[in-house]
């Protein structure tokens, strides 16, 4: 829709086509997040615990909105809408539900405790809690690998999603420069103009930066998320009507299991639309059984191990400062989620004015938004929808990029190499160097796997982090749990984890939006299981610990 | 108050499996959310206040007293 046609295009002086417009808002967008890295690095005090934990300075406003910008990804707007496109309502039991209950639990039985332990013992990373609670210099090393091989395909997810999301929405900005993307920014320029502002702001203002970042991307992609809902909604002819074309021609979108009277629906009209009978193609109904339903309760503990969370909880200025986090998260997602949600479902059977489909049958599911925003929403909707996924996407990369520069600097150069003799400015050089290669090398995996689903590979990592939750919640709440009960519950993770991987990549499920299930179940119940089971037995039948750390950590004992 | 917070965990884990709405639509709530989705959206609501419960009956007060302690300087890992 050219921008001279629409009421909103009256604020835009010169005639610009939707790729345009949005690259211009990307422009200005990105300007917005170098300028707070700036002023975040005036502010930087030049101590380690000022780069990596803010000097645990940040109140529970700041704080809310870090922790939800960190959690929320590319799949919180772009991957909802396309889930519901694809199964229909059913994601948002499957992701929200269950994430709004147990995201606030970690917060309040791990964060909380975390917290309290890192301003009493100046812990920066979950390494050096770890290492102190078990009393093991050499847990760093296995564990290290662990986190780190789990977060990078977290970003990977965010790179991935966020490149191909601009190639989409800025198609027609330069048809003559970028001929193969129809004129869009081409992937592999759209995912180095993210990594290099990232880097950016978070190079000069380390946590805070990336905290202050946050705040300015969870109320961007919110508010925008939901100006998006209402402009899609009244282009629809409003949420009723919208509503009503699916219910009349692809009512399982609605529901979570298809009915019989659906799947009678579904055969009448596929036979009226290959009999030239009808120019409507309906969607085949999907399912979610209830055994998956249920299983993904355990996707969301895996926060409690998100060492980039772990990082933004030590920022927080007191315990009182997770209790805003804890009652509006939920409330916070459902804000974000339930409208994508409705669009995709809408996108099932929503028809332009040439009585076609605007989202087409066979189209890429992570497309669903950017189609109907090109396609039906004013010209401006497109750049300020870029805006949005961006901010849910590069919330989360700043803060995993690091974390991942903080553990290589304090738990492996600074513990193992130096010894802990590393000063303030030599720890923030290092760290600083460690985030400009982990961003390099992130956007390097990312061209190579370009291909790969984001959702697969969302969920895998979430798995992965959520296998290892029995190690936190142990350490935090099992005196009896040992060192080797540590070493044992990490490498079952492992081990039972990896064996799954290979097999889903045998299948091809890495490359596809079909889910790899173990006895009808999501893999991650079998790796949790390995898991807890190797943390019990291991540490029912090893040493307990010192009567120092129990003292330390559970207080005095009886 | 700390037993209730933990049957409304509950209680808000067994309402998650609501398979009695799962083949139906209606009623669509406000006219246009399938009664599905609703409920889910209830539950998002009910965590949210099922945090507010959890935030005051079930605080550990202890942890505050750390608000006031000076933080200690950046982790030295391992006492072994």
């Amino acid at each position: 829709m050219p921008a001279s046609s629409s009421v909103l295009g009256a604020f835009v002086p010169i005639a610009m086509n939707a790729g345009q417009i949005s690259f211009i808002v990307l422009l200005v967008y990105m300007a917005m997040l170098i300028a707070l890295g700036v002023v975040a690095g005036r502010v930087f005090r030049g101590t380690a615990a000022d780069y990596f934990a803010a000097s645990r300075g940040i109140g529970s406003f700041v704080l809310l909105m870090s922790l939800f910008g960190t959690t929320m990804t590319a799949f919180a707007i772009i991957g909802s809408s396309g889930e519901a496109f694809k199964s229909g309502i059913g994601v948002y039991g499957l992701m929200v539900s269950w994430s709004g209950i147990f995201h606030s639990v970690c917060f309040f039985l791990v964060g909380v405790k975390l917290w309290s332990y890192g301003k009493r013992y100046g812990y920066l990373t979950q390494i050096q809690f770890f290492r102190d609670r078990f009393e093991s210099d050499k847990l760093g090393l296995i564990l290290f690998p662990a986190l780190v091989g789990l977060v990078v395909p977290y970003v990977l997810m965010g790179i991935i999603g966020g490149s191909r999301a601009i190639e989409k929405i800025t198609a027609g900005a330069f048809p003559a420069v970028f001929e193969a993307t129809k004129g869009g920014l081409p992937y592999w320029l759209g995912g180095l103009i993210m990594c290099a502002v990232v880097l950016t702001y978070i190079f000069y203002g380390g946590v805070r930066g990336a905290a202050w970042a946050n705040a300015l991307q969870t109320i961007l992609f919110i508010g925008l998320g939901i100006v998006t809902f209402f402009v899609i909604a009244e282009q629809l002819g409003g949420m009723k009507a919208a509503t009503r074309a699916v219910v009349e021609n692809n009512p399982s979108y609605l529901k979570v299991a298809a009915s019989d009277e659906d799947l009678a629906l579904y055969a009448n009209k596929m036979a009226d639309f290959e009999a030239d009978r009808s120019t409507f193609q309906p969607r085949k109904p999907d399912h979610i059984s209830p055994l998956v339903f249920f299983t993904y309760i355990l996707i969301p503990f895996s926060v409690a191990m998100f060492p980039h969370l772990f990082q933004h909880w030590l920022t927080a200025k007191s315990a009182r400062a997770f209790r805003l986090s804890i009652v509006a998260h939920p409330l916070l997602m459902m804000l974000t989620w339930l409208p994508c949600v409705l669009i995709g479902v809408w996108a099932t059977s929503a028809v332009g004015a040439d009585g076609k489909l605007i989202v087409p049958i066979g189209a890429d599911q992570n497309a669903v938004l950017p189609i109907m925003v090109n396609k039906i929403a004013p010209t401006v909707m497109g750049g300020l929808l870029t805006a949005g996924v961006l901010a849910a996407i590069m919330s989360s990369l700043d803060s995993q990029f690091i974390c991942l520069g903080s553990i290589f600097t304090n738990d492996i150069v600074a513990h193992y190499i130096r010894h802990d003799n590393l000063t303030d400015r030599r720890k923030v050089l290092i760290g600083r160097g460690f985030i400009v290669a982990v961003v390099v090398l992130s956007y390097a995996l990312s061209q190579w796997l370009a291909k790969t689903s984001v959702f697969a590979l969302g969920v895998w990592c979430f798995s992965g982090f959520a296998s290892l939750a029995p190690l936190i919640f142990g350490a935090l709440y099992w005196r009896r749990m040992t060192r080797a009960g540590a070493y044992a519950c990490i490498i079952a993770s492992a081990v039972v984890g990896l064996a799954f991987f290979i097999q889903a990549y045998r299948t091809g499920t890495l490359v596809s939006d079909h889910e790899f299930l173990v006895a009808g179940m999501m893999p991650v119940v079998f790796i949790t299981a390995a898991s807890l089971l190797a943390l019990i037995l291991v540490s029912l039948a090893t040493q307990p610990p010192s009567k120092a750390t129990i003292e330390k950590f559970f207080g005095t004992t009886k | 108050m700390k037993k209730v917070v933990y049957l409304a965990l509950l209680v808000l884990i067994v309402a998650h499996q609501d398979f009695w709405w799962w083949h139906t639509h209606e009623p669509l709530v406000f006219g246009f959310i399938p009664i599905g989705l609703a409920w889910h959206a209830g539950i998002s609501i009910s965590a949210g206040l099922l945090g507010l419960l959890a935030v005051r009956f079930c605080w550990p007060h202890e942890l505050d007293a750390d608000e006031a302690a000076p933080a200690a300087r950046g982790g030295e890992g391992a006492a072994t």
